[in-house]
């Protein structure tokens, strides 16, 4: 009987597929039940390997926070920068530093952290090969271009300027002045590394090791991360609790339901869906507060049309035309704050921080600014429009309503229109190749509270990501000036003179800062969020 | 039979290479993959070059589906954003998808066949009226959107069931999702079990098999649902395709860590081994599944021979 044959086929093959699926079924981790002490938290699936010099967005950073102290450290209030592995970093020409570790400092594998930590895992950073993503952290060090050239195969494989002195001492030679250079020292790519890195690489980055306040017990990659205290820390920020348990979520809607459910106590990723009835749902328990981003509208200055005489005064115009208090609250419900500056608040005012120093150039005045853009000659070909991605991040909305703002000033409904691409990788393709011919939506994370982040990169000639292609020999003139200043005071009153000649040329629009949000559940207490907008994980504690 | 199966299994070639060239250009066109690793900041050049280099993106497109496609032979499928080797990801990510699927295929099979054969032997009576409105109902709501109405209610409102599916989704957690994910194929099945038995309910054998005075059960069983099970085979084979590649939306809502998650982070990072890889495997069970359809054919119909 021919049926009854192919039958057992078809039987035949659906066991086989039953059987090799049934055996993945087993592990359930229950792990973080109510009274085991642990915190549950949001996570995204980092975007790179758990490297320190190729992590460069807010999921892997996160853990690069937890589990490593760098020689200096950001405090989570002030944004200040402590010396927390150094005992010291010394200098008295701002370029060559000595730096000496605390001692008796150790990884959370036992190993020792000795200044060739520091100086091995700089010198692999730096290294073209490694293809690390964040390389260019260490391009002030003096043999960078040897290590990293900009192109054929390196010259050498370590920076003449960093030397070991003995196990708790090393230098640092800077190809230039640079008194801010220790300040940069707390961003997570100048965390040291211990030998297994070198030696076991890919066993390394099944379960990093690092010499922060938490180690990580297990990993499953692209589902969660357990981490404990590190019983070998002696830094100040001993974790309050007895450890923290990752969880990734494929949607953050999800998550909020899991918090709302009791299954989860902190996400620092609240659904704009959400936000609305946020407040209210978690009865108190959010937090909402300017993190280190500003958002702008950068112009193309290397198309003539941008940057013809004039221009200037339709650039600075059409930032007056902006209505910024009303999209924020409209649109953001809140979680952005109209920027009065070019930096963020997280720095304070001692950090350079001003919310004046821009003064009218971010005011809305629809009068005024009319009179600036028809001065200036008006739009270029009178149309614009505002380039953003399409796949992330609800732009079309707020760049809709600043087009808005803008039309509603001239009166003309067509002035100004988003122009959306697709992807989030064909936008910053066409940005990095200068194709842009339209102003864009740019935005800038900062690496380390320091006014000089929010500068340096995006406005000096030739700059890491200079997306306006702005250049100003007095900018220039006056950052280097800053970097070679030796008092911190008056260096930032000179990074602030060189901001302040942003305001007149306008390459950019200051829209925003970003705010870090978080809501957490009733399980737990103390949750604040630092600088960079994650949550402090070692003071949130667990209510008994 | 065999030589079907083997004439089968060759048309599956072109197929496959088809479907695989036409996705590898597609993510391709996406945009630039090196440039999305360096978020909002403008790549180092000479960094982003050798990033190039070793991820062969520095040859032209065709070079690169040759390599791909050499690679894939030798068992490689290259490695995702993070580092991971995609063959791994896909050992953890299809046994998870494929539990879900089939609790949607039992729930889809069981559930629309039960329905559509109450329907159509009650035609025109209050059960019949009652599952076409279900039915109505089921297609015209989207599947976002009872996910996550079923995820408030059930999940977070009255604490029937956790909102998300705990790690290594056991398939207790896996029932509300599958129901989601069945859903509108659910209503599918059983309006066209309901025809096809509707129809065969008048036919010439089925007489004959009430008029041999067998029990019931045995006409209903055997006579009528086996014949009236043909077009809701086809459907429910070509389905399973379907449904794993619907649990994109389904394993979002419900927060399941399998194919539909590991595309969605291939296609947000631009990473093209994942997707491509992803997808080769998604066609290959698709042709899988719809020739163990044409198999299943002779099972309920021995009149079908294949030549």
């Amino acid at each position: 009987m021919r049926g009854a044959r192919s039958a057992k086929w078809v039987v035949g093959a659906a066991v086989v597929a039953l059987a090799a699926t049934a055996c993945g079924s087993g592990s359930t981790d229950k792990a973080g039940g109510s009274d085991d002490g642990i915190v549950r938290a949001w996570w995204g699936d980092p975007q790179n390997p758990l490297e320190p010099a190729n992590t460069n967005e807010v999921q892997g950073g996160k853990v690069l926070d937890m589990i490593f102290m760098d020689l200096k450290e950001y405090d989570p209030k002030t944004g200040k920068a402590n010396l927390e592995a150094a005992q010291s970093i010394d200098t008295t020409d701002q370029q060559n530093f000595t730096v000496k570790l605390k001692p008796g400092l150790k990884f959370s594998d036992g190993t020792p952290v000795t200044a060739k930590s520091f100086v091995d895992a700089w010198n692999y950073g730096a290294l073209l090969t490694n293809k690390q993503l964040n390389a260019y952290f260490f391009e002030d060090i003096e043999g960078y271009d040897k290590v990293h050239p900009d192109s054929g195969a390196p010259t050498a494989k370590t920076m003449s300027g960093l030397k070991v002195v003995d196990s708790t001492t090393f230098t640092v030679k800077l190809t230039q002045k640079f008194s801010t250079w220790p300040d940069r020292l707390g961003y997570k790519a100048f965390a040291p590394l211990p030998t297994s890195f070198f030696t076991d690489h890919s066993g390394y980055l099944d379960k990093p090791v690092g010499d922060g306040p938490y180690k990580i017990v297990s990993y499953a990659k692209g589902s969660s991360m357990k981490l404990v205290p590190n019983p070998y820390y002696t830094g100040p920020s001993k974790p309050k609790n007895k450890g923290v348990l990752l969880k990734v979520y494929t949607d953050s809607n999800t998550a909020y339901a899991d918090l709302q459910a009791g299954n989860l106590d902190v996400l620092d990723d609240i659904p704009a869906e959400q936000l609305t009835h946020a407040k209210s749902d978690l009865d108190g328990r959010y937090l909402n507060q300017p993190a280190g981003i500003v958002q702008t509208v950068s112009f193309p200055l290397n198309q003539k049309a941008w940057n013809a005489p004039g221009m200037d005064k339709v650039r600075l115009g059409l930032s007056m035309a902006i209505d910024r208090k009303t999209i924020t609250e409209k649109i953001f419900q809140g979680t952005r704050t109209p920027a009065g500056d070019l930096t963020s608040p997280v720095l304070g005012a001692a950090g350079g921080y001003s919310a004046t120093i821009a003064g009218d150039a971010v005011t809305y005045d629809p009068a005024k600014a009319r009179e600036l853009i028809k001065a200036g000659g008006g739009i270029p070909g009178g149309h614009m429009t505002i380039g953003y991605n399409a796949d992330s991040g609800s732009h079309k909305q707020w760049v809709d309503a600043v087009c808005n703002s803008i039309n509603n000033v001239l009166g003309d409904n067509k002035a100004c229109v988003g122009a959306p691409t697709g992807t989030f990788a064909d936008f910053r393709n066409q940005i990095t190749k200068g194709e842009m011919t339209n102003p864009f939506r740019s935005g800038w994370q900062m690496d380390y509270p320091l006014i000089d982040d929010f500068l340096t990169p995006l406005y000096a000639t030739g700059g890491s990501s200079n997306d306006s292609h702005y250049s100003n020999p007095r900018f220039d003139a006056l950052i280097k000036q800053a970097n070679a200043e030796p008092d911190t005071a008056k260096a930032t009153r000179l990074y602030q003179q060189a901001e302040k000649l942003l305001f007149t040329d306008m390459p950019v629009i200051p829209l925003w800062y970003q705010n870090g949000e978080a809501g957490w559940s009733s399980r737990v207490s103390n949750v604040t969020e630092n600088a960079f907008s994650y949550p402090v994980y070692t003071d949130i504690t667990v209510n008994s | 039979m065999g030589r079907y199966v083997i004439r089968r299994l060759l048309q599956m070639v072109p197929v496959f290479i088809g479907t695989t060239f036409l996705i590898f250009v597609m993510v391709y066109a996406l945009g630039d993959p090196v440039a999305a690793m360096f978020g909002d900041k403008a790549p180092d050049p000479a960094t982003a070059a050798q990033i190039r280099h070793a991820m062969y993106l520095d040859h032209p497109l065709p070079a690169q589906y040759v390599h791909y496609m050499k690679q894939i032979f030798t068992g490689d499928f290259g490695t995702s954003a993070s580092g991971q080797p995609v063959t791994e990801l896909m050992g953890t990510a299809f046994p998870v998808t494929i539990r879900l699927t089939l609790v949607a295929f039992v729930i889809e099979a069981v559930a629309g066949v039960g329905l559509g054969l109450v329907a159509g032997l009650r035609r025109g009576r209050l059960a019949d009226s009652g599952v076409l409105a279900f039915t109505l109902i089921v297609v015209a709501v989207p599947t976002f959107v009872t996910g996550y109405l079923l995820q408030y209610f059930f999940g977070v409102k009255w604490h029937i069931a956790d909102p998300a599916v705990a790690e290594g989704a056991p398939i207790g957690d896996l029932i509300m999702p599958g129901l989601v994910l069945a859903g509108v194929s659910l209503a599918y099945v059983a309006r066209l079990t309901r025809t096809s038995v509707a129809e065969n309910s008048r036919a010439d054998y089925l007489r004959t098999a009430v008029a041999k005075g067998l029990p019931r059960r045995r006409v209903v069983t055997v006579h009528l649902l086996r014949n009236s099970l043909i077009p809701v085979v086809t459907f429910l084979g070509t389905d399973v395709g379907a449904l794993m590649g619907g649990a994109v939306v389904t394993e979002r809502i419900f927060n399941i860590h399998g194919v539909g998650y590991q595309l969605y982070q291939g296609i947000l990072r631009q990473n093209p081994p994942t997707v491509v890889g992803f997808v080769t495997i998604l066609v290959i069970i698709f042709l899988a599944a719809n020739l163990l359809v044409d198999l299943l054919y002779a099972v309920l119909d021995p009149r079908i021979r294949y030549a």
